[in-house]
């Protein structure tokens, strides 16, 4: 039992985690790039057309998977967030910073896959959808996230800080989300939905999956990446770092 | 405890009424904002009893959100911040205190201007009592709400700017359902759905807030 | 099918290819950004190393 703890918390300290990041980095470079070229192939060789909405559904592939990850990325922030609240481990608040960027650009993809659905399928590049409208305000909230983010110098208490902010979002987030969709139905703006607006077939659904794989394993990669950065940058003084090996030559 | 928070609330509000143009600061932007949509959209009786709801709530979310600022910051700069950090009172309670003391101050006078406001929307009366109401429901969950933005924000540069991206997305549930209570009204539905639910975001924002801004504020001052 | 008109997308080509586009190009431009960050990074400390080296002695 005791054992266990010692380990993770090991793992939690920057000097131990920046090699073992290291090494993941291009393990999950290598898996993504090989999900999202399967998935690249299957959504355009594989899946068929649709017949209702010819060609242009193709974007499905990329809207969902990224919408999919823009949620999740904002739900593992907050695990880190907690984490870094309760244990005060200094990693998690890196983990936290080094996701944000990964979840603001899936949430503008998002978006802009979204519109460019819109436009052929509605007529205009932006309807007042409750997914949309959420996606939108997720958006704003890693907007907000990044913003403290850079006004904060004390690195301590951006972490804090925004770890806090995370929280309070991510507890908001099903309000807000039910309300737009209140708000939503009342005013009933076209609510074509996106997704169940022509049956799925088995075939669309599995590389929908193996492309949201792929950005898995893309964001994993490159917020690792990141990560070591952050410690680098952080951790200058010490001098395990002095010692690395790409810092001494 | 609630000595502290009688004592707080009184030196707070003592304190307002000793800067009285700040107190004006708010709610004549208020004002001067719900007056100036009409001369951006024209004098059409039926489009501005349309958009009055909306005008007015978002009106309402902007002149909360610039009282904000100074909800911590002059207690921050003269110390007395760090010593309510160590007293051994609860801090939320004492976050609660200057919070219902910002509200009484910058939130109550525009609630009580809203339906003077709204004649000049051609708003029914019973609208404008629903409008009343719902502000009244509404307002204290902002400034709950934007008190974490607040004390997150304390101290940093580009403060006022920051707390705006920081709070405005949390404020949107309280704008739909505010909004959407007069429209309803005003339509005939009736809103009172929509103003149970405000009733239930105030209670939660009651609860959960103070603890996050009071967090938030050990955080900043540390 | 011919690759103009795979590149043609049934008339859909612009929506198709901007949403593809635009989602390649951010995941592209985004590793890159990451390589010069890490490259500045490690670039200022050990500047900052050999100063510290150079007082030592």
């Amino acid at each position: 039992m005791s054992s266990r703890f010692i380990n993770w918390f090991k793992f939690s300290s920057p000097a131990t985690f920046y090699p073992l990041a290291g090494r993941m980095v291009p393990v999950f470079s290598l898996i993504a790039a090989a999900l999202i070229a399967v998935g690249l192939y299957m959504s355009f060789f594989v899946a068929p057309t649709d017949y209702k909405q010819g060609e242009g559904y193709r974007i499905i592939f990329v809207h969902v998977p990224a919408a999919w990850m823009s949620m999740f990325i904002y739900l593992v922030m907050a695990f880190w967030a907690a984490l870094g609240l309760v244990f005060n481990t200094r990693l998690s608040g890196m983990m936290t910073r080094a996701l944000a960027p990964t979840g603001a650009i899936f949430a503008f993809l998002a978006l802009w896959t979204g519109a460019f659905w819109g436009k052929p399928m509605w007529g205009t590049w932006w309807v007042w959808d409750a997914r949309l409208t959420s996606e939108l305000i997720l958006l704003f909230l890693y907007l907000g996230y990044l913003a403290l983010q850079g006004a904060i110098d004390d690195n301590r208490r951006a972490d804090r800080a925004g770890a806090l902010l995370v929280l309070v979002g991510v507890v908001n987030i099903p309000i807000i989300h039910y309300s737009v969709k209140w708000w939503n139905t009342l005013h009933q703006g076209a609510s074509v939905s996106i997704s169940s607006g022509s049956s799925m077939s088995a075939i669309m659904l599995w590389t929908m999956l193996i492309m949201a794989l792929g950005f898995w394993a893309y964001t994993i990669a490159v917020a690792l990446s990141r990560v070591r950065s952050i410690i680098l940058e952080r951790e200058a003084d010490t001098t395990w770092v002095q010692e690395l090996a790409e810092v001494r030559s | 405890m609630f000595s502290a928070f009688r004592t707080l609330l009184g030196r707070d509000l003592l304190l307002a009424m000793r800067r009285r143009s700040d107190l004006f600061t708010t709610l004549f932007f208020f004002v001067i904002v719900v007056s100036l949509f009409p001369l951006g959209i024209g004098p059409e009786m039926n489009t501005l009893r349309m958009i009055a709801p909306g005008v007015f709530w978002v009106a309402a979310l902007l002149a909360s959100m610039l009282a904000l600022e100074r909800l911590f910051a002059i207690d921050y700069e003269d110390g007395a911040l760090e010593q309510m950090l160590l007293t051994p009172q609860p801090l939320s309670l004492l976050v609660l205190a200057k919070v219902l003391a910002h509200w009484l101050v910058t939130g109550l006078p525009l609630v009580l201007m809203a339906p003077l406001l709204g004649l000049q929307y051609d708003l029914s009366s019973e609208a404008l009592g629903v409008m009343v109401v719902s502000l009244l429901l509404g307002t204290p969950a902002l400034s709950l709400i934007g008190a974490i933005g607040a004390a997150l924000t304390l101290g940093l540069r580009g403060g006022g700017v920051l707390v705006s991206l920081l709070v405005l997305p949390l404020y949107i549930p309280v704008l739909i359902f505010g909004s959407g209570a007069v429209e309803a009204t005003a339509s005939g539905l009736g809103g009172q759905g929509h103003l149970s639910m405000l009733g239930a975001i105030l209670v939660l924002s009651l609860l959960f807030a103070p603890l996050a801004a009071s967090a938030a504020l050990r955080i900043s001052a540390e | 099918m011919s690759v103009a008109e795979f590149f043609n997308m049934g008339g859909y080509a612009l929506y198709v290819w901007g949403s593809f586009g635009a989602t390649a190009l951010l995941m592209v431009i985004e590793p890159i950004m990451l390589r010069s960050y890490r490259h500045n990074v490690l670039r200022r400390i050990s500047r900052l190393a050999r100063i510290k080296a150079e007082e030592r002695v």
